[in-house]
């Protein structure tokens, strides 16, 4: 099962490619078998029930959990079982989390520069240019001297995506990133999402906001059971669903 | 039966007494900043070192927890010289003080590593740093922030402990107050003023390393 066939512009080779990924913890398999193509500049939402294996699925693309079998293809990085340095994986894969990481020692703009001066390496001022674009863009740059605990859910969201932005990622990875935050703070976080959508950055998102997805997804892949069952435009996915788990899934999202 | 108290027989051993008080110092400024150095790096080897490393450091962690400071200073001051390693007194305490410092910060640091969140060694993955630089720059400095109070007491211990150090003549406050209560035959104000010296030096110490703590892990102690 495979994405490309229709992507949006099928000749193209797809920025990241997943073949038969493979991921068991103990002995439970959460991951039986995953093929995926994400062309570049598209706009993925992966969904599912708790346990259908997204969150690891996604996870796995940047390398924090190891796959034991199959292959990761970003952008000509190729990851496999057997690769230990996955830096250069990372350099190409941004990655958002639900409970934001930032570092509570460092302000906005520290938590923005630190991995453009220790891992970039770059100049001070350079580093400061680019922390500051980042901040700015996600409208955060009267934030630079803020301490994470001094702001609010959605503003230390943003400063996180800003945080993989500066890094200059060929895609981010976001893992249910406003799961955690209060209703009324989760518009601010997606509306930079859709934004960075509508630039053409390349994003996968783990998300439980389903409207968010079918206004701003190129295509949905619907997970379950460690398998994609279902995958295509939002609109057909909801409106047609073809199995039975997807159609109970569209059903309980949309009762709610 | 009222004691009467007569400083006056201490002025003429003023001299002894601030050349004690400097050496008290100036063992626990090195022991304090090297120990501390070691616990780093015992804490980081313990954390993130392979498997023989870790029960290098955690031998050595226990070994010096569980015996006499004392005796560990016997040890390296009487003892080594019989393998041909022959310290003066001042390096054996130092060296003494360094050893018995490291491995308790060496726990202590620990304890703050590994109340680290997961999500933030993640974060830091995920931005492409390597694993010292994600120990260096991620997880150093609040967990120094968590732990600074603990690892305060314990350095004050050790500036408290280095009256032992007297044992092997080396020449600091409990040494100067020895010396002097031999010959001036006033025990009660040598130890009092001495006592008094120890509180106020105890008192300084954690003052400063409060403050210390305040401009170096600012952030770790806002979490």
């Amino acid at each position: 099962m495979s994405l490309a066939d229709q992507s949006v512009s099928p000749s193209a080779r797809p920025l990241v490619k997943l073949s038969n990924i493979r991921k068991s913890f103990g002995s439970v398999e959460v991951l039986k078998g995953v093929d995926m193509a994400v062309q570049e500049g598209q706009v993925v939402a992966m969904i599912g029930r708790s346990g259908s294996g997204k969150s690891t699925l996604l996870r796995s693309i940047n390398g924090l959990e190891r796959i034991d079998d199959g292959v990761i293809e970003v952008d000509g990085e190729c990851v496999d079982p057997s690769q230990i340095d996955l830096r250069a994986l990372r350099l190409k894969v941004g990655m958002v989390f639900q409970q934001f990481n930032l570092f509570p020692h460092l302000t906005a703009g520290e938590n923005v520069m630190l991995a453009l001066k220790v891992v970039k390496k770059q100049d001070k001022a350079a580093c400061r240019a680019a922390a500051e674009a980042a901040l700015s863009k996600v409208g955060l740059g009267h934030k630079f001297d803020a301490y994470p605990s001094q702001l609010s859910g959605g503003q230390q969201q943003r400063v996180a995506i800003a945080r993989s932005l500066a890094m200059a990622p060929k895609v981010l990875l976001c893992d249910e990133i406003t799961s955690a935050l209060d209703p009324e703070l989760v518009n601010e976080v997606l509306s930079v999402v859709r934004q960075l959508a509508e630039e053409g950055m390349t994003l996968l998102l783990v998300t439980h906001e389903m409207r968010f997805a079918r206004e701003v997804c190129d295509s949905l892949v619907f997970m379950h059971g460690g398998r994609i069952i279902e995958h295509g435009p939002p609109a057909e996915l909801f409106d047609r669903p073809q199995t039975p788990e997807l159609a109970q899934f569209v059903g309980m999202v949309e009762a709610r | 039966m009222a004691y009467r108290f007569d400083f006056s027989s201490l002025a003429d051993y003023t001299p002894v007494l601030v050349q004690g008080v400097a050496t008290t110092v100036g063992l626990t400024l090195i022991g304090g900043v090297l120990g501390v150095g070691i616990g780093i790096a015992g804490a980081a080897a313990r954390s993130s070192g392979n498997a023989p490393v870790r029960f290098a450091v955690g031998s050595y962690v226990e070994l010096i927890r569980n015996t006499p400071f004392l005796v560990q200073l016997f040890f390296i001051f009487f003892g080594l010289p019989s393998l041909g390693v022959r310290l003066p007194e001042w390096q054996a305490a130092v060296l003494a003080m360094v050893i018995n410092l490291g491995a308790y910060a060496t726990e202590i640091i620990r304890a703050g590593i590994d109340a680290t969140p997961k999500g933030q060694i993640e974060a830091g993955a995920s931005l492409g740093m390597t694993g010292p630089q994600i120990f260096r720059y991620i997880i150093l400095g609040p967990a120094m922030g968590k732990i600074w109070p603990a690892l305060t007491s314990q350095i004050i211990i050790v500036m408290l402990g280095s009256s032992v150090c007297s044992q092997i003549a080396v020449e600091e406050l409990s040494f100067a107050a020895n010396f002097i209560q031999s010959r001036n035959f006033r025990p009660f104000e040598v130890y009092f003023l001495a006592t008094a010296l120890y509180l106020a030096l105890a008192i300084a110490l954690r003052w400063l390393l409060a403050r210390l703590g305040d401009r170096m892990f600012r952030g770790g102690a806002r979490v």
